[in-house]
């Protein structure tokens, strides 16, 4: 067998899973619930095709002010993880000295490997009427009855920063850790103050990584549905929460691909915005490991 | 000095007492969660009742523990075949991924790698109901054409798998495509220099060569299935994962202290996991 033949056969042989997995379980499905969201039950077992579902969406306000609130919170999350993470992650990278800058990044990244659900309980353990921050203002005398800190948004957005805020700390630590300090000290050599410093050279060196870590965290806060329901309650207005209920109680699939879209296309949307305006790759940011 | 720390010694103390709040914003649940597990209280709150690990062992009523909680097992048991399950294949289909990409030159293929990232970017719930539309179609068409019955494409363990892989795959590539670029050719090309055959050059000098990220990434894979939740929550059946089972328990009975211990339990076993996987990188990396 020759050569080229041997290089073919392998190329095929390590296209073909690659394929089958893109294709039957990515492309195909995501074309799945664009058709079922484009179809209209008119009977048993009879169907229209058109764009009621859409319309439905539109005409239906509690729908669409749950999907503008998902943004809302979502942009307000990756924000606050930004301002939360970007100081921490410069600790790490330039500040910590080396042994405790290993130890200080595991510790970051210990509650990454704890599932979703145990953390958000955690929180409703301290937070709730009878949790630990309610029964220690009880003990000091703050306050003379049992306090509830669950199911309002700003406890919503705290539980979604800690779920999400290691995902802005690791690409900002590796893009970090590859600055020079020589590009600091320049900087205040020729007289930058310290503002000015970080302005002009930390963030725009740190860019891919602040990215990367937006879009990221975006993602992960528009499509998160535990933390919003247990920490917000029932009523916490969330768009996949949304969606399983068409899905799941409701069994109205026809809306649920609908909303399933929607979501798809809008989270879509605003990444590529995000990467448009940073002038940034999918591949460049997110991929780089 | 370190330019790039601040220079007045007030601020360097502002800046530590900062990363230590925040360090203690990372620890109050999972310290919280943990704590009460152990607490001899009907309820996971506060008064601190003394010390007890009934809620792991004890075997009567009221107080079930979780090693007597036959539901409780039988989630970790699905949650252990269905992790298995899709690290092996998610970390045999990056392998394949990983030398696509980084030995084969094909027209087209920057656009295939990102094809390869975007599952990473799609919401897992979006992927879960995708998954299941796509399936009950296929199901749906099989039984009224040809009359056969499926099952295994209504939601179930095997639908968790396939949901799961789906952007696993994703993770174990870059994994070990991370690990293959670093690789020297050389070394490859000296043995098939020696005489040796294709079959094995691949077993005995590249394989080994990846065999850390291989285990890292299946330790990564094998986490993120067990404490997945969006994905799994559109595609289960009637054998629910833990996660599954215990938010169910969360939502329908309430918190009982038998959670705090699950918790307790799978933050040990998921950090001792981490742990390893951090300690066979590190030695990989000093030899």
């Amino acid at each position: 067998m020759a050569r080229s033949d041997v290089t073919k056969l392998s190329f095929i042989l390590l296209f073909a899973p690659f394929a089958l997995w893109i294709a039957l379980l990515i492309i195909l499905p995501q074309l799945g619930i664009g058709y079922i969201s484009l179809r209209e039950k008119v009977g048993p077992g009879e169907y229209t095709f058109g764009v009621s579902n859409y319309v439905a969406f539109l005409s239906e306000p509690i729908y669409w002010n749950t999907l503008l609130r998902t943004a809302w919170m979502s942009i307000l999350v990756t924000a606050m993880a930004l301002i939360v993470g970007f100081p921490v992650a410069y600790y790490i990278a330039k500040i910590a000295q080396r042994r405790s800058r290993a130890a200080l990044f595991l510790m970051c990244l210990i509650p990454l490997w704890v599932s979703d659900l145990v953390r958000a309980f955690g929180w409703i353990v301290i937070l709730r009427e009878t949790g630990l921050v309610s029964s220690f203002l009880q003990k000091i005398g703050l306050v003379s009855g049992p306090v509830e800190f669950l199911y309002n948004d700003a406890t919503v957005v705290m539980g979604l920063v800690y779920t999400v805020v290691l995902f802005m700390i690791v690409p900002l630590v590796s893009t970090l850790d590859g600055m020079d300090n020589s590009l600091i000290e320049a900087g205040y050599n020729l007289g930058g103050s310290r503002f000015t410093v970080f302005r002009r050279i930390v963030v725009p060196y740190a860019m891919p990584g602040i990215v990367a870590g937006c879009i990221i965290v975006f993602m992960l806060t528009a499509g998160s549905y535990l933390t919003p329901i247990l920490l917000g309650g029932k009523n916490s207005m969330w768009f996949t929460e949304q969606i399983y209920e068409q899905f799941v109680t409701r069994y109205n699939w026809e809306s649920g691909a609908t909303f399933g879209v929607l979501l798809l296309v809008f989270t879509s949307f605003v990444v590529w915005l995000g990467l448009r305006l940073t002038d940034q790759s999918l591949a460049s940011t997110v991929a780089k490991d | 000095m370190n330019v790039a720390a601040p220079q007045s010694p007030l601020l360097r103390w502002v800046y530590r007492g900062y990363m230590l709040a925040f360090l203690i914003y990372l620890a109050a649940p999972l310290f919280a969660a943990g704590m009460f597990a152990f607490n001899d209280s009907m309820f996971p709150a506060l008064p601190w009742n003394g010390f007890t690990l009934d809620w792991f062992f004890s075997s009567t009523e009221p107080k079930i523990g979780m090693f007597h909680d036959r539901r409780l097992l039988r989630g970790l048991q699905n949650s252990l075949i269905i992790g298995v399950a899709v690290s092996a294949m998610a970390v045999a289909a990056g392998t394949c991924n990983a030398f696509l990409f980084e030995r084969k030159q094909f027209p087209g293929k920057n656009i295939f790698y990102i094809l390869m990232i975007v599952p990473l970017v799609i919401p897992g719930v979006i992927l879960g109901i995708s998954l299941l539309v796509f399936a009950s179609m296929i199901a749906n068409g099989l039984e009224e054409t040809f009359g056969i019955e499926w099952d295994f494409l209504r939601p179930g363990i095997f639908l968790v798998i396939l949901g799961q892989f789906s952007f696993l795959t994703t993770i174990t590539s870059l994994v070990i495509a991370a690990r293959l670029r670093k690789f020297d050719i050389a070394l490859e090309e000296a043995a098939f220099n020696l005489g040796a055959s294709r079959l094995r050059v691949l077993m005995t000098v590249t394989l080994p060569y990846l065999m850390p990220a291989l285990f890292s990434a299946f330790v990564v894979a094998f986490l993120v299935s067990f404490e997945n939740f969006n994905t799994t929550l559109m595609l289960v059946g009637s054998d629910a994962p833990l996660t599954i089972t215990m938010y169910d328990r969360m939502v329908k009975v309430g918190s009982t202290p038998v959670l705090n211990a699950v918790s307790f339990f799978l933050m040990v076993g998921s950090g001792a996991l981490a742990l390893l996987s951090v300690v066979v990188q590190r030695k990989d990396e000093q030899t």
